[in-house]
């Protein structure tokens, strides 16, 4: 058993026992059986005594429950990390960023409490997972689409909470929420955007409601519980279309990347799209083993001219009436053909709606395909094959969505992993879910052996350092970085956490919520854990 | 998924001669439920699908890749596997998958007679 900082063996089963009055005994987890089940199972500190370990769950059904179970923990001092559905696998998982917290587990509380056909948008519980949601739109026939992330168990609260995303025009679902209703730290219940208005019919539509615009304030950070929140939807498309657009020298990625920021900046393509390399990530074995056996630059792309694989390469969706792809498609076409010689394109995939989309199966040339029309997949977790992984974390900067940062990407992280000891990407992909950066998604492997991870932690380390060192964060990091990544952010001696740091302790005097998230630490435990 | 099972109980206790004359269809339909609501999106049919993949690579033929073709499973097996994880699949939680609703999907995946 590991009891929370501070607290006593008496108090904590005191604290239990009044939990166990307010959601039932079954649903509080104090054993070592049900603790396991808040553990991280991708955890970087497997096997060792710095993992963060809570000391129990608490799964609530109602935000009544919410509101008393935080009055309780003030009562105690219980630390409390409230997770929506759980499943963050490489950000931390289900676990706390502090051992001794107890895991809030609002899985059970969730509810699609409304959803607006004409105005295309809900208002969801945390419970929700996509996969909930879109057998709910499917099974009531609504003609509203949801923009999946990746792995369709995530919570649609909690994703757009820690600024996740997918692949439609709606790929940003930070962006797309709209109102939230909260438990504060106190236990009181406040409803941001409209939906402080009673009984309005535009919680789900104004987001900013009147006076400070504080809905952002509670994503990524530990000053409230969201329990209800709005999310706009996108009416089905009456088409979808995928192109392939590939370039064939090295040194076209500064215009490639150029090119499709002014697209995007403009609105001609607004979805998700990545920055690939047919040829160095090739499975034809030549060309595997003419990239492997590092041959010249001039080598690989006349192999790749000869396999007709571009050097650099995207896939860009677009979502509509046909006309209106048709006139975007040319659009793109033009500039990017006038922006670089030799620039190939090519219709991967037309899709034409209303259609049934439970029918649809994956594509086997993208493994986003489904979850790119809004179908919930776990596909992703396919990629890496078949040979036994035991978890993963995400080293993903943000850079502008320049070629020339992109360039420079290209040489800084291949030249530090080298320097670390780390086997170089044989390219940093850059990812555009956030229009006008690229997120450059960096995976490294969680190991059985204690050394193994310890060494990549360090590695870990010195890549945010080294990323800093060239002004470049991360959107989004595992509960063992966000002390680190929260570092960096130093301008004025770190002004912005030393800000978080003053709302946190007027909003939640006692530090009950999330200890450590995103590395604000309330003042019980700032000396010991900063 | 408890609101089903809730349904599902209901139904039992309204009909309790037919339940008692079905005595595991119940269990296997809710088994089959939870499978397919939890399982099926890494251990059902298809091109990228995790589970099945990974155990098409570990046992070659000599078993079944499908988790619903397989007749060795035992529902202790199967519970461990659920509650403790394996590889990148991580355990999951009683307000995932309750005690009863795992108790469906064991019975449900060690029938002997498999799809």
């Amino acid at each position: 058993m590991k009891l929370p900082p501070d607290v006593t063996a008496a108090n904590f089963a005191a604290a239990v026992k009044r939990f166990q009055s307010v959601v039932g005994p079954e649903w509080v987890f104090v054993s070592d059986e049900g603790v396991n089940l808040y553990r991280d199972a991708y955890t970087p500190f497997r096997g060792e005594p710095d993992e963060y370990i809570p000391s129990g769950g608490i799964g609530p059904n109602s935000v009544e429950q919410v509101q008393e179970i935080v009055r309780i923990a003030n009562e105690f001092k219980i630390p409390l990390w409230p997770v929506s559905t759980g499943r963050n696998l490489g950000y931390g998982g289900a676990a706390p960023r502090m051992t001794g917290t107890m895991v809030l587990d609002l899985k059970q509380i969730n509810r699609v409490l409304e959803v607006n056909d004409s105005l295309a948008y809900a208002i969801v519980e945390p419970g929700v997972s996509y996969f909930d949601f879109y057998r709910h739109l499917q099974d009531n026939h609504h003609k509203l689409w949801l923009d999946c992330p990746d792995p369709g168990w995530g919570s649609v609260i909690g994703n757009a909470l820690e600024h996740g995303n997918g692949h439609t025009p709606y790929q940003d679902h930070f962006d797309f929420h709209c109102g939230m209703e909260l438990v504060l730290a106190n236990g009181e219940l406040m409803r941001t955007g409209m939906g402080a208005l009673p009984n309005s019919p535009s919680w789900g539509t104004f987001k900013y409601g009147f006076g400070p615009h504080i809905s952002p304030m509670f994503s990524q950070s530990n000053f409230g519980i969201v329990t209800k929140m709005g999310i706009w939807l996108m009416p089905e498309p009456e088409a979808v279309k995928n192109y392939l657009v590939a370039v064939p020298a090295k040194t076209d990625l500064v215009p490639f990347v150029d090119t499709l920021a002014n697209l995007m900046a403009r609105g001609i393509t607004d979805t998700n799209w990545a920055i690939g390399s047919p040829i160095l990530t090739s499975q034809n074995p030549k060309i595997a083993a003419l990239v492997a056996s590092g041959a010249p630059t001039e080598e690989l792309e006349r192999a790749g001219r000869d396999a007709n694989l571009g050097y650099w390469g995207t896939r860009l969706r677009f979502y509509g009436p046909p006309e209106i792809i048709d006139a975007q498609w040319k659009y793109a076409w033009e500039h990017l053909s006038a922006a670089i010689p030799g620039a190939t394109f090519k219709l991967a995939a037309s899709f034409t709606f209303p259609m049934d989309r439970d029918s649809i199966e994956e594509p086997p040339d993208d493994v986003f395909g489904k979850t790119a029309l809004g179908i919930p997949s776990l596909s992703i977790f396919s990629l890496g094959g078949t040979t036994r992984r035991d978890g993963h974390i995400f080293f993903s900067p943000i850079i502008p969505m320049s070629g020339r940062e992109m360039a420079k990407a290209q040489v800084i992280f291949p030249q530090a992993f080298k320097d670390l000891g780390m086997k170089p990407p044989e390219l940093v992909g850059g990812w555009s879910w956030f229009k006008r950066n690229l997120v450059l998604l960096m995976p490294m492997t969680i190991s059985k052996d204690p050394a193994e991870n310890k060494k990549m932690r360090e590695n870990y380390r010195s890549l945010i350092k080294i990323a800093a060192a060239n002004g470049w964060g991360e959107y989004r990091t595992a509960t063992a970085f966000m002390d680190h990544v929260m570092d960096q952010l130093s301008f004025n001696n770190h002004a912005l956490r030393r800000y978080h740091e003053t709302i946190k302790d007027a909003v939640d005097p006692n530090g009950i919520l999330a200890p450590g998230k995103s590395g604000i630490w309330p003042k019980r435990y700032r000396e010991s854990h900063t | 998924m408890k609101t089903l099972l809730g349904l599902v109980l209901a139904v039992g206790i309204l009909l309790p001669s037919a339940a008692v004359a079905q005595n595991a269809e119940p269990d296997l339909k809710a088994g089959k439920a939870t499978f397919v609501k939890w399982c099926a999106p890494c251990h059902g049919e298809g091109i990228y699908m995790t589970g099945t993949n990974a155990l098409r690579a570990k046992y070659k033929d000599a078993k079944p890749a499908l988790l619903e073709q397989r007749t060795d499973l035992t529902p202790e097996f199967v519970k461990g596997f659920v509650r403790k994880g394996a590889g990148l699949m991580a355990p999951f939680r009683k307000t995932e998958i309750s005690d009863a609703e795992l108790d469906a999907l064991a019975a449900y995946l060690s029938r002997k007679e498999p799809r």
